[in-house]
């Protein structure tokens, strides 16, 4: 590694204590000031935040490396291919992918299933617990896909986001009616988890990316907004599935 | 190391489906060979390595503290005010060491947020560095905390989720209107990019130690619901600042319209 390289991975370090000072100074303040608490196991705590400290400097390198670069690569390419059935097909399995295996959808279904067997919506045995469960993960999975797909199209033709955003609030309403009054918390809480980490900035860069290359599109006004029409769609098709289900 | 490892194999899971599409459609559809492949295959590797990392860091040192102080927090020693047994009923005002908490946790967790400086860090990119980086994340960073402070006394007083949810969809149309145009889907996506790694275990924490504390409250129905305040907000408070930035560039004579320009 020459010296260059490491003058640049220092002042990532740097840039990525800065970032977790915040949580630091609250979690400091707090506990010692309020709660008048001594802080547990210093040293663990220590190792923790070293190892946070490294694992964000990493991320931040790899998205700039990988993430973002084949997000928009691939946009590029599908819009030079000119095919759009390929590419909402990748946009549904990107979507869909990436969501039906995510730790935090599986834990909220897997709640929620507990919370239908409370209510006698479904019977409280085991298996009746993880067929429901397993249907909302897959209900969720192909609402965002679904997401996804209506976000690219939006792109390809330039509609303006708040269309969308504002029909899937009316939606969001309408639902909210009608469900299980039970189901609204999680519903509104499945919207923010689908969302992982890995998936945000690719779809960020997917969608930039094809904004930037369709005539006449502004990668400001038309490139973001995938994001939020995914984490919208999840409310209504959850809403749903506690309707229907059971 | 058992962790790590552990941390390891969970993060490959989170990568390899999006690795699966992503090679996949490289390799069937597109058919063509990705420049500097290399590069980007050590990239993931960076992703796969450094997000390992970081969960296994705040599993084995700020989430269990953060856990341990909500805990304390909600404890109805602490609310109470020490060990006396209070003779009148808890009010709202008796949880506002929760509110600080939840309003400080909220900002501290959205800064350190890895999704949102991937979207700042394009925002910033697209907008040819007229959207700076920090703008983006301190203005975030302060819908969530406002978010998530609103949400723990909405807890606390067990009003319905959906009037707020509502009343800030509607707050959230009206400035659509005035907003200025070029901010509009960046401030939806907002919402959305917030609430993923370090956001969701610790406020979920907080607000199920807090339903189960509050007599009347259900932790299974009152519990939920803090992560959709902390998705509403930073859309407010993202249009908000675009439309303050304009207004104070206006009154110096900046031209109308002209792109949020932060401090």
């Amino acid at each position: 590694m020459g010296a260059n390289q490491l003058r640049i991975l220092f002042r990532s370090l740097a840039e990525s204590a800065r970032d977790l000072l915040p949580i630091v100074v609250v979690i400091a303040v707090f506990q010692l000031a309020l709660l008048r608490q001594p802080i547990p196991n210093l040293l663990d705590l220590l190792v923790g935040v070293l190892l946070v400290l490294l694992g964000l400097t990493l991320f931040i390198r790899g998205l700039e490396m990988g993430l973002f670069p084949i997000g928009e690569t691939m946009a590029y390419a599908f819009a030079r291919k000119g095919s759009l059935f390929w590419l909402l097909l990748f946009a549904f399995a990107l979507g869909f992918g990436t969501t039906v295996a995510e730790p935090a959808l599986i834990a909220v279904a897997d709640e929620a299933a507990k919370m239908a067997a409370a209510d006698g919506v479904i019977a409280a045995d085991p298996a009746a617990l993880a067929g429901y469960a397993k249907g909302l993960r897959y209900t969720v999975a192909v609402s965002v896909g679904f997401a996804i797909v209506v976000g690219v199209f939006r792109i390809i033709r330039g509609w303006p986001i708040q269309y969308l955003i504002v029909g899937g609030y009316i939606g969001v309403v309408i639902m909210t009616l009608f469900a299980p009054k039970e189901i609204v918390g999680i519903a509104y809480d499945s919207g923010g988890v689908t969302t992982s980490t890995i998936t945000v900035p690719l779809v960020t860069a997917l969608g930039v990316g094809l904004a930037s290359s369709i005539k006449g599109r502004n990668p400001m006004v038309d490139g973001f907004g995938l994001i939020a029409f995914a984490s919208l769609t999840p409310m209504i098709f959850v809403m749903g599935y506690g309707m229907v289900a059971g | 190391m058992s962790g790590l490892l552990a941390a390891l194999l969970g993060t490959l899971r989170d990568v390899l489906p999006i690795a699966a599409v992503v090679f996949g459609f490289q390799l069937l559809v597109i058919r063509r060979p990705v420049p500097n492949l290399k590069r980007v295959l050590l990239g993931f590797v960076y992703v796969l390595l450094g997000l390992a990392l970081f969960l296994e860091g705040l599993e084995q040192a700020l989430f269990p503290l953060g856990r341990l102080m909500a805990q304390q927090l909600t404890a109805p020693e602490f609310i109470g005010g020490g060990a006396e047994l209070l003779t009148r009923p808890l009010g709202a005002w008796d949880y506002r060491w929760i509110y600080l908490f939840a309003f400080a946790v909220g900002f501290a967790t959205t800064i350190a947020e890895p999704s949102l400086i991937a979207v700042a860090l394009k925002a910033h990119e697209v907008s040819g560095g007229a959207i700076s980086v920090w703008g983006l994340r301190i203005a975030v960073a302060i819908g969530v905390a406002v978010g998530i402070a609103l949400g723990t006394f909405r807890i606390v007083t067990g009003t319905p989720i959906h009037w707020y949810i509502i009343g800030g969809y509607v707050v959230v149309i009206i400035q659509t209107l005035y907003a200025p145009r070029l901010i509009i889907p960046l401030a939806y996506d907002s919402g959305g990019v917030t609430t993923s790694t370090v956001t969701v275990p610790l406020v979920a924490a907080l607000g199920l130690g807090l339903a189960s504390t509050v007599p009347g409250r259900s932790p299974l129905v009152d519990g939920f619901g803090l992560i959709a305040f902390a998705s509403l907000f930073p859309m407010i408070s993202v249009m908000g600042y675009a439309q303050l930035s304009r207004h104070l560039g206006r009154s110096r004579g900046a031209p109308a319209g002209s792109p949020p320009k932060a401090p």
